[in-house]
């Protein structure tokens, strides 16, 4: 049988097993944590607590009016320490609330798992999700109520989970999988409801069987019409609009959001937390973070608060390999944000930490283009990166965007299929804030 | 035969040519666009580099612009003074006085002085490092990349050895294409008549912005106090800013207590481009 997938595409090394069969561990109550003001895509949050105000485990700490935004909570009991700006693993300086904690910790209720779906309305799921402060949990951190309030002429007609977990080292939604697959069913189901769509799809690699065991099995009781789609295993397999095409065989148009081909699009850890949200009132409060890469001593799954410092987490899998030099990514090495301080806090979208050390490391020296075509082969969006390049590079944002740079996806498949070393999806990311720029400019 | 095929070949094209020539000739005058004969002439007096440092697309629509008065006289930051003398007599108004400004490098956090944290082998561009932030510890400095120079068309920067951009005070014509190109905005364009600076943009509070840089400032506010006019300087975001409608330019008196030698008086008249390379010089003999 030949599975489903998208054209084009890279096999990278995925490195999984060094994390894949290890049990989701809880981390240390962190004795400091650090909740940035922004950790999601849209506006801002204002904080509501001030110096010295004692905060509790799920208390709101920042909210803003926009529409497009995502309240964030203290993750631990505490006083509030200091409000400041704290570097922030996206890049740059962001307003922070960093809470001292005093050692407790808060029950969220245990109890059997499941919801009363009947009772359950459309309003009070996209309400529970709001105040949870949820936002996409793969990395982009889009605010999930934004994804589930579509505008009323945009018919909504699938609900797709992505459970690919395409980057290579991390195993954070694979072991989610294994360990709570009635939970994220049953945030499924109350996605499902709010969207009031009745056809759902989990697409999952074919590497992870035992993911697709586990799901088969659980979702007889709870929605058993769910269809669940093994996909061939390649990267990027879970970027969106690579998903949509392999499960729907729908193309997102440029500049189009999957809302407009009727499919909406959520990651497996955002249905966990959508449970939470909705059965207990528990905001986003921690997340499963893989600790992988060949420069730590001991790669881990753990379950980590938000707002603990990378450098703590760190340490608790053993600590970096000494001696080496290191390259420490949060995320995966593909997409991830390389990082320059450890001091940083693990946010909403950080799926896991990579620390790569040695030969793993790509050298800084690139050759010359061959004009050999390895890019456009392997873009999974259909561009010609070796060109778009050259337009970066030179300033030309006019062509960048009529060759259709703007549509680039940021995977990395270029740079990974370069025989000459070219740091292209970095150009391409130059290009893309040079069209953003003269847009701007042009504007005035 | 030869011959004939030659002759007739040659023949026909010089009666296409002929043909076409004179439809063309008579297209240039039935489809003539009037312009104004002004703007190649004004085009002649301006420096015509295509700068932007004017804010409009090009010399030729600053050219058009000026002529209808929609811009000053002043208008080409270029040109200066001598252009707006030029531009005033050949279109019969008065002179006006044009305001030089010239552009500022306000890091003086180069590889001697700012601490390193980790190491970039991305492309060596500042563009493309304030992405990840580049190699010093400090998230407001210079990169050392050289995005500025290289976005100078008068040749007024270069990099020095300590992997700082440098002006040279008598080159530069105040464009402003350097301070467009910083993607950490260090670069600043000031009048000529501004003397005093403060060389850091760390607004980090003291304790933080000293352990990534020995020339950084930590807002201790000591010029504050010796500035002679009160609010002549003001501590806005842990850094010194110089209020420039009120401190005045011709002393000193502020930057002599200064503890980390931010902040500077009289320091980029002393550089010119002659002077520069004759560092240069002696650095290799």
């Amino acid at each position: 049988m030949t599975l489903k997938t998208f054209k084009h595409g890279i096999h990278p090394d995925y490195h999984k097993e060094l994390t894949a069969g290890k049990k989701t561990e809880r981390a240390q109550l962190p004795k400091k944590v650090v909740i940035p003001l922004q950790q999601h895509i849209g506006a801002p949050c204002q904080p509501l607590v001030k110096k010295g105000d004692t905060v509790t485990e799920g208390q709101k700490i920042g909210d803003a009016a926009a529409f497009v935004t995502s309240p964030v909570h203290s993750t631990i009991n505490g006083k509030v320490k200091e409000i400041e700006k704290h570097p922030h693993p996206v890049g740059g300086k962001i307003m922070s609330v960093i809470i001292e904690g005093d050692g407790s910790v808060k029950e969220w209720g245990n109890g059997s798992i499941g919801l009363d779906a009947d009772t359950l309305t459309s309003e009070t799921i996209k309400n529970a999700i709001k105040e949870a402060g949820i936002v996409g949990m793969g990395g982009a951190a889009f605010p999930t109520v934004v994804k589930l309030s579509p505008p009323k002429d945009k018919k909504i007609d699938s609900v797709i989970l992505n459970g690919c977990e395409c980057e290579p080292y991390l195993t954070s939604d694979h072991r989610l999988m294994i360990e709570e697959p009635e939970k994220i069913l049953w945030g499924m189901k109350a996605i499902m409801k709010a969207l009031g769509v009745s056809s759902g799809y989990i697409g999952i690699e074919e590497n992870k069987p035992d993911a697709i065991d586990a799901l088969e099995k659980a979702k007889k009781s709870i929605i058993p019409d769910l269809k669940i789609v093994p996909l061939e295993t390649k990267y990027p397999q879970g970027a969106e609009k690579m998903l949509i095409k392999a499960i729907l065989k729908r193309r997102v148009p440029v500049g189009k959001l999957p809302m407009d081909v009727g499919v909406v699009v959520h990651n497996i850890g955002t249905a966990k937390a959508v449970y939470d949200a909705v059965k207990y009132q528990k905001p986003l409060l921690e997340r499963v973070v893989t600790i992988s890469g060949n420069g730590i001593n001991e790669p881990k799954n753990l379950m980590v608060r938000i707002g603990t410092s990378f450098d703590e987490v760190i340490n608790q899998c053993g600590g970096m390999k000494k001696g080496l030099e290191k390259l420490v990514i949060m995320g995966g090495p593909m997409m991830g944000i390389a990082q320059t301080n450890l001091d940083v806090p693990v946010i909403k979208g950080t799926s896991g930490i990579t620390v790569l050390a040695g030969d793993a490391i790509r050298p800084a020296e690139y050759q010359p283009c061959i004009r050999c075509g390895g890019c456009v082969e392997t873009c999974p969006v259909n561009l010609m990166p070796y060109r778009l390049t050259d337009y970066a590079r030179f300033n030309e944002p006019d062509r960048f965007k009529a060759w259709g740079g703007i549509s680039c996806i940021e995977c990395g498949c270029c740079s990974f299929s370069c025989p000459s070393n070219r740091p292209l999806v970095q150009w391409l990311r130059v290009g893309k804030l040079r069209v953003r720029e003269a847009e701007k400019a042009g504007s005035r | 035969m030869t011959g004939d095929i030659i002759i007739i070949s040659a023949g026909s094209m010089g009666i296409i040519g002929a043909a076409l020539s004179l439809f063309l000739a008579y297209a240039d005058k039935k489809f003539k666009v009037e312009e104004d004969p002004r703007i190649e002439d004004v085009l002649q007096i301006i420096p015509n580099t295509n700068c932007g440092g004017c804010g409009l697309a090009g010399c030729r629509m600053f050219a058009e612009s000026v002529l209808v008065g929609k811009v000053s006289i002043t208008g080409c930051v270029a040109g200066g003074q001598s252009v707006a003398d030029a531009l005033a007599s050949y279109l019969g108004v008065e002179t006006q006085t044009a305001n030089k400004l010239y552009a500022v490098v306000l890091c003086r956090g180069g590889e001697k002085e700012a601490v390193k944290s980790s190491i970039y082998k991305g492309e060596k561009t500042c563009v493309a490092a304030n992405f990840t932030g580049g190699e010093k510890a400090c998230t407001y400095g210079c990169f050392g990349y050289d995005d500025c120079v290289k976005a100078c068309k008068f040749d007024a920067m270069a990099m020095n050895d300590n992997g700082l951009p440098v002006v040279f005070y008598d080159t530069c014509v105040g464009c402003g294409a350097c301070a467009r190109a910083c993607p950490r905005f260090i670069i600043e364009m000031h009048d000529v008549s501004h003397k005093l600076f403060n060389y850091c943009r760390n607004k980090d509070k003291g304790a933080v912005a000293r352990k990534v840089c020995k020339v950084s400032c930590i807002a201790c506010s000591l010029c504050v106090k010796d500035c002679p006019v009160e609010g002549g300087i003001e501590i806005i975001d842990n850094l010194a800013v110089v209020n420039y409608d009120k401190c005045p330019q011709d002393t000193d008196a502020p930057i002599k207590r200064c503890p980390t030698k931010c902040i500077l008086y009289d320091e980029e008249e002393k550089i010119t481009k002659e002077f520069y390379y004759s560092t240069l010089k002696k650095t290799a003999a």
